[in-house]
C-alpha cells in the first residue's frame, strides 16, 4: 500500500519537473474524481484518493490531506461532494477550492484507520518537504527518514540544496542517508557515509534503521553497520541509566507529594491517619469541579484551571481535615489503635460519599496544554507533566519547610509536638494548634491531589493507591522529620525505577518492600531519627 | 429483620398496643409476602456497588434493573412480574460467595446475573453448584471452564483475543508483540494462550515481550519506554493489552505523552470500552484499538433503539453503553425465552432448555446458546475516535462460537464442554472420558 503511494511520488517528482518545465499547472478531471472517492466511505477508496490527490500537484492537495489528518475533511454521501473545514473555520469545496457557507447536514468527517493514517503521514511528508515553515520541513524529513523510499531522493536532494536552517539541514542529510542505505544501486562509499551519518544520530530510530538493514551487503558495509549498531547500543545503554534516574526522580516526586501531608499528620502529630489518601482524592475532585466549571462557563481559562484548583483544594481538604480533627481525632489522642480504626472507617465513608456524589466511574481531568507532551534531552524523553510535578513538589516542600521554620504557627506546631505540656504552660492553645496542624497536613494532601489528577485516575479509589506508599515513605525517612521524607521519597523512587527494568514491576515492588522491612529492623526510627527528648513525647 | 423492625416500632407503644401492632404487622407482612411470592419471579443481581470494581459493575446492575423494567412493561414472564433483588458484594471476593448464598437460599431467586472478575466467579461457583441455581456471567474471560450452572455470555479467548491478533497480523503486518497485562488470572491465561498461538504462527520467542504490572499501577514511564525500545527493532510492533480497567488511564496518558502514536505502535486492548474511555481525554489515543463483540457506535436499528431506551431510563443523554451490557441483554433474553419454553423457573428445567435458545444481539445478528454454555458472537475491532467512541475497522464475517477450552494450550486442546449430549463440562475427546484437566 505504502509502496503504491510512494510509487505515485515518482509520478509527483516527474509532474513537478514537468510543471517547472511547462510552467502550467496540471488541473483536470482526474483530481475531482479522486476527491470524490473520499465520499464513498470505503477504506480502499480513501486509500486511492490519498495517493491520487497527493500526486496530483494540485495546490489544494496539502489543504485536503492535512484536513484529512485532523478530521476536518467532510464528505457528503448523498451528493458525493467533499468539503474542507479550514483551520480558521471557513469551509471550501475540496474539488474546486470555492468557498462554501456551510457543509450539508449529512456530511461527516472522512474515516481513517491506522493504515490510512500512515499513508496520510507519508503523503504529507512528500508535500511538506519544501514547505516555508522549517519545523514542518524537519517533520517531513523525519517521516522520510522512517520510510526511506528512494523515490523521495530527488526531492530530498533538491530540498537539501536550498536548505539554510541548520537543524533542517541535518534532518535532510539524515533522511538522505537513510534512503541511500537502502538504495540497491548506491555505491559502497555512499553507503558507508550513510552509516556514519546514521551512527552520529545515535537514537532508537537510527538503531531501528540499522537493524532493518538485512540481505546480502558487502562485508565492509555489514561490519560498518554492526560497529555503528554496537556504538549506538553503548550510548543508548548509558542514556538509559540517565533515563532511569529521571524516572526515579519523577516517581520520587509523586511519592513525596503524596507523603508530605502525612509527614505532618503522622510524622509531626503522631496520628495514624488512614484517611490521608482520601484527602488526596478530594483534592483531585476539587480539580475536576474547577475544570467542569471552567469548561462550561469560561473555556478560554482552561490552561489556568490547575492554578485555580490549588488554593481551592487546599482550603476544601484543609477544612475537612479540621472538621475531622475536631469531630473525631481529638477524642482519640494517645490511642493509636482506635485512631487507626476510626480513620480507616472514615476513609471508607469518604470514598462512598464521593462515589454517591460523583458516581463510581472515572472523571475526566484534562491536561492543560503546558502539561502535555514531551521534549528530548539527549536521548531521554522528558514529559512535561512529570517535570512540572517535580518542580511543584519541590516548591510545596520549600514553602512548608519555611512555614514551619519562620512563622508563628510553625513555631507553635514544633513547640506542641516537642513538648505538649511545656507548650501549654507557655500559653499556647494546644488544641487549636492541633486542629490547624491537622488541617495543614490535610490541605497539603489536597494540593497533592491536584497534581496527581494529572497522571492518575480521578476515581473514588484514587487515595487508596497512595496510602501504603505514603506510610512507607514517612516511616522509611524517619518519623517527625520533613527532610527524612524528602530523602526517603527520592531514594524509594530511584531504587524502584532501577529495580523495575531488571525485576519487573511486580517483583520490583516486592523487593522494595522487603528492603524497607530489613532496613527498619536495623534502624527502627528510619533514615533520619529524631534524637533526644522529643522522641519520647 | 422482622424482630428488628418490631424493636424499632416497639418503643413508643404501650404493651397492649405493641402486641396488637405486632400481630397486625406480622399478618400484614405474611399476607404481603405470600401475595408477592405468587405474583413475582425474583431475579438476583450480584454486582459490586462499592469498592474497586464498582466503577465497572454498577452499570451492569443498572442494566439488569433496566431489562427487568422493560420486561415487566411487556407483562413480565409466565404472567408474573419480575422482581430484582440487588445485593452489594463490595468488590470482596469471599463476600461474593456469601451474597450468592443469601440470594439463593434466603431470597429464593430463580436466576442470578452477576460477577465481573474471574476471581469473583470462581468464588461463587461452589455455591451455585451446591444449591443448584443459575448464574449468567457477562464479561469476557480467560476460558478454560464450563460449568453446568453457569452461562457465559461474554467472550471466550477465541471470540476476542485470537481474532484481534489475527487482524494485527494480517492488516497491520505486525511482527513483534508486546503482551502487557495486569498480574492476575485473566491476563496470565490469555497471554499463555496468545503466546502459544503466536508461536504456532511462526513468531519467534525474541519477538514476544511479556510484561505484568500490579493492579492499579500508575507509574508507566519505564514500561512505556521499554515498549518504545522493543518497538524500534526494525519490525512492526503492536501491544496486546490485558491491562485491567483503572490502570489503563495512566497507561494511555503516558503513551500519549511519550509520543507513541497508533500509527507507530498500535495498542489493542481487551478491557477498554466506552465506559473506561469516558474518563480520559481521547485525542492522543486516536487509532489505538479495542476488540469487543459490541460497540456503541455500531449502526443497527436494534442498537439504536436500545441506546435510546437506556439513556431515557438512566435520564442521562450522554450515558454510554458497552460490551458486557450487551452480554446481559442477550443473556436476559435467553433466560426469558427458556423459562417461557419450559413454563417454569425450576433451575434443572431451565438449564436443560437453555442450550439451543437463540436471542437477537444488538449488532444485527442472532446469538445462540451452545451446549458448552457459551454463546455465538460476532467479533469487532474498533479504533478509538476523538469523541471516546469506537470506529469499527474490521469484523468477522459471521458469528464465532465460543470455545470453553482453548485449542492452543496443550492441557485443554482435547477438552470440550457439552451439557447436552455428554452432560460433562470437561469431556476429553481423546480418551472419551468425562473429567480431564480443569474443574
Amino acid at each position: 500500500m505504502l509502496a503504491k503511494v510512494l510509487d505515485r511520488f515518482r509520478a509527483l517528482v516527474l509532474s513537478l519537473l514537468l510543471t517547472v518545465a511547462l510552467a502550467s499547472p496540471a488541473l483536470a478531471g482526474p483530481f475531482e474524481d479522486a476527491v470524490g472517492k473520499f465520499a464513498n466511505d470505503e477504506f480502499s477508496d480513501t486509500d486511492e484518493a490519498i495517493g491520487a490527490v497527493a500526486t496530483s500537484g494540485n495546490p489544494l492537495a496539502f489543504a485536503i490531506i492535512s484536513a484529512l489528518q485532523d478530521g476536518r475533511l467532510m464528505a457528503d454521501p448523498d451528493s458525493k461532494k467533499v468539503y474542507v473545514t479550514q483551520p480558521d473555520g471557513k469551509i471550501i469545496d475540496a474539488a474546486t477550492g470555492a468557498a462554501v457557507d456551510k457543509a450539508p447536514d449529512g456530511a461527516a468527517a472522512v474515516r481513517l484507520n491506522n493504515r490510512l493514517r500512515r499513508a496520510v503521514e507519508a503523503a504529507l511528508g512528500g508535500l511538506t518537504l519544501l514547505s516555508p515553515d522549517p519545523a514542518r520541513r524537519i517533520q517531513a524529513a523525519q517521516s522520510v527518514f522512517k520510510t526511506h523510499d528512494e523515490a523521495m531522493l530527488p526531492l530530498v536532494d533538491e530540498a537539501l540544496k536550498k536548505e539554510t536552517v541548520k537543524e533542517a539541514r541535518l534532518a535532510f542529510t539524515e533522511a538522505r542517508a537513510a534512503i541511500l542505505l537502502f538504495k540497491p544501486d548506491a555505491t559502497d562509499v555512499e553507503k558507508l557515509e550513510a552509516i556514519a551519518t546514521i551512527k552520529a544520530r545515535g537514537d532508537q530510530e537510527a538503531m531501528a534503521l540499522l537493524t532493518g538493514l538485512t540481505g546480502d551487503q558487502p562485508a565492509a558495509i555489514a561490519s560498518a553497520a554492526a560497529n555503528a549498531k554496537a556504538a549506538i547500543q553503548r550510548s543508548l545503554s548509558l542514556w538509559s541509566m540517565v533515563q532511569n534516574a529521571w524516572y526515579g526522580l519523577s516517581l520520587g516526586s509523586v511519592l513525596l507529594l503524596a507523603a508530605i501531608g502525612l509527614a505532618i499528620t503522622f510524622g509531626v502529630m503522631g496520628v495514624i491517619n488512614m484517611a490521608h489518601g482520601e484527602m488526596v482524592m478530594i483534592g483531585a475532585y476539587v480539580t475536576f469541579v474547577v475544570q467542569e466549571t471552567i469548561r462550561t462557563s469560561y473555556p478560554h481559562l482552561f490552561d489556568y484551571s490547575l492554578l485555580m484548583a490549588v488554593p481551592l483544594a487546599f482550603i476544601v481538604a484543609g477544612a475537612i481535615g479540621i472538621l475531622i480533627e475536631r469531630g473525631i481525632i481529638r477524642f482519640l489522642y494517645g490511642r493509636p489503635l482506635e485512631t487507626l480504626l476510626a480513620t480507616w472507617g472514615l476513609s471508607l465513608v469518604l470514598q462512598q460519599a464521593v462515589r454517591t456524589l460523583f458516581g463510581p466511574t472515572n472523571r475526566e481531568v484534562g491536561n492543560p496544554s503546558w502539561m502535555s507532551g514531551a521534549f528530548e534531552l539527549g536521548q531521554v524523553t522528558i514529559t512535561y507533566n512529570r517535570l512540572w510535578i517535580l518542580c511543584f513538589t519541590l516548591a510545596v516542600f520549600v514553602i512548608l519547610l519555611a512555614m514551619l521554620r519562620y512563622t508563628a504557627l510553625g513555631l507553635e506546631m514544633r513547640a506542641v509536638t516537642q513538648n505538649r505540656r511545656m507548650a501549654a504552660s507557655m500559653g499556647i492553645a494546644t488544641s487549636r494548634v492541633d486542629a490547624l496542624t491537622f488541617g495543614l497536613g490535610s490541605g497539603i494532601a489536597g494540593i497533592a491531589g491536584v497534581a496527581l489528577s494529572q497522571i492518575d485516575n480521578v476515581s473514588p479509589n484514587l487515595g487508596q493507591s497512595y496510602i501504603i506508599d505514603s506510610f512507607m515513605v514517612v516511616v522509611f525517612g524517619g518519623v517527625g522529620n520533613l527532610w527524612g521524607t524528602l530523602v526517603g521519597a527520592f531514594t524509594l523512587g530511584i531504587a524502584n525505577k532501577f529495580l523495575e527494568p531488571v525485576a519487573g514491576a511486580v517483583l520490583g515492588k516486592i523487593a522494595i518492600l522487603v528492603l524497607i522491612i530489613l532496613f527498619i529492623q536495623k534502624r527502627p526510627r528510619g533514615l533520619f531519627a529524631l534524637k533526644g527528648r522529643a522522641v519520647e513525647a | 429483620m422482622l424482630t428488628q423492625l418490631n424493636h424499632d416500632i416497639a418503643k413508643p407503644f404501650s404493651r397492649r398496643r405493641w402486641l396488637a401492632a405486632t400481630a397486625g404487622l406480622v399478618l400484614g407482612l405474611a399476607g404481603f409476602n405470600s401475595a408477592q411470592a405468587q405474583e413475582t419471579i425474583k431475579v438476583g443481581v450480584l454486582h459490586s456497588l462499592s469498592g474497586t470494581m464498582a466503577i465497572s459493575e454498577t452499570t451492569l446492575k443498572d442494566t439488569v434493573l433496566f431489562l427487568i423494567d422493560e420486561q415487566n412493561k411487556k407483562g413480565g414472564v409466565l404472567g408474573k412480574k419480575l422482581e430484582a433483588v440487588v445485593v452489594d458484594p463490595a468488590s470482596n471476593w469471599p463476600l461474593f460467595a456469601e451474597k450468592a448464598r443469601e440470594l439463593i437460599t434466603k431470597d429464593k431467586v430463580s436466576v442470578v446475573f452477576g460477577c465481573w472478575t474471574s476471581v469473583s466467579r470462581k468464588s461463587v461457583l461452589p455455591v451455585f453448584k451446591e444449591l443448584n441455581s443459575i448464574l449468567f456471567y457477562p464479561v469476557q474471560y480467560e476460558g478454560e471452564e464450563s460449568e453446568r450452572n453457569v452461562f457465559y455470555t461474554g467472550a471466550a479467548p477465541n471470540q476476542q483475543a485470537i481474532p484481534a491478533v489475527d487482524y494485527l497480523m494480517k492488516d497491520e503486518k505486525v511482527k513483534r508483540w508486546v503482551l502487557a497485562g495486569t498480574d492476575y488470572v485473566y491476563p496470565r491465561t490469555t497471554n499463555k494462550i496468545l503466546e502459544a498461538y503466536l508461536k504456532s504462527k511462526g513468531v519467534k520467542q525474541e519477538d514476544i515481550m511479556i510484561n505484568y504490572t500490579p493492579f492499579g499501577h500508575s507509574d508507566w514511564q519505564t514500561i512505556v519506554a521499554d515498549i518504545k525500545k522493543f518497538g524500534s527493532a526494525g519490525k512492526k510492533t503492536a501491544v496486546v493489552s490485558t491491562i485491567n480497567g483503572d490502570a489503563n488511564v495512566p497507561f494511555y496518558k503516558e503513551l500519549g505523552n511519550q509520543g507513541i502514536k497508533a500509527t507507530d505502535i498500535p495498542v489493542v486492548a481487551f478491557s477498554v470500552g466506552e465506559e473506561e474511555l469516558a474518563g480520559i481525554d481521547t485525542k492522543p489515543l486516536l487509532g489505538h484499538l479495542a476488540a469487543w463483540n459490541y460497540f456503541q457506535s455500531i449502526k443497527d436499528p436494534a442498537n439504536e433503539k436500545f441506546i435510546k431506551a437506556w439513556q431515557a431510563y438512566t435520564k442521562n443523554p450522554k450515558r454510554v453503553t458497552n460490551d458486557p451490557m450487551e452480554a446481559h441483554v442477550i443473556g436476559f433474553e435467553m433466560w426469558v425465552k427458556a423459562v417461557e419454553k419450559v413454563k417454569s423457573v425450576d433451575a434443572d428445567k431451565v438449564i436443560d432448555a437453555l442450550p439451543g435458545i437463540e436471542a437477537k444481539n444488538l449488532t444485527g445478528g442472532t446469538s445462540k446458546m451452545l451446549p458448552n454454555h457459551h454463546i455465538t458472537k460476532p467479533v469487532f475491532i474498533g479504533e478509538i475516535k476523538a469523541n471516546g467512541q469506537f470506529d469499527v475497522v474490521w469484523k468477522t464475517p459471521g458469528l464465532v462460537a465460543g470455545d470453553a477450552w482453548s485449542k492452543e494450550l496443550d492441557g485443554s486442546k482435547d477438552l470440550i464442554g457439552d451439557w447436552v449430549g455428554k452432560k460433562c463440562g470437561n469431556y476429553n475427546t481423546k480418551t472419551n472420558k468425562c473429567g480431564g484437566q480443569g474443574s
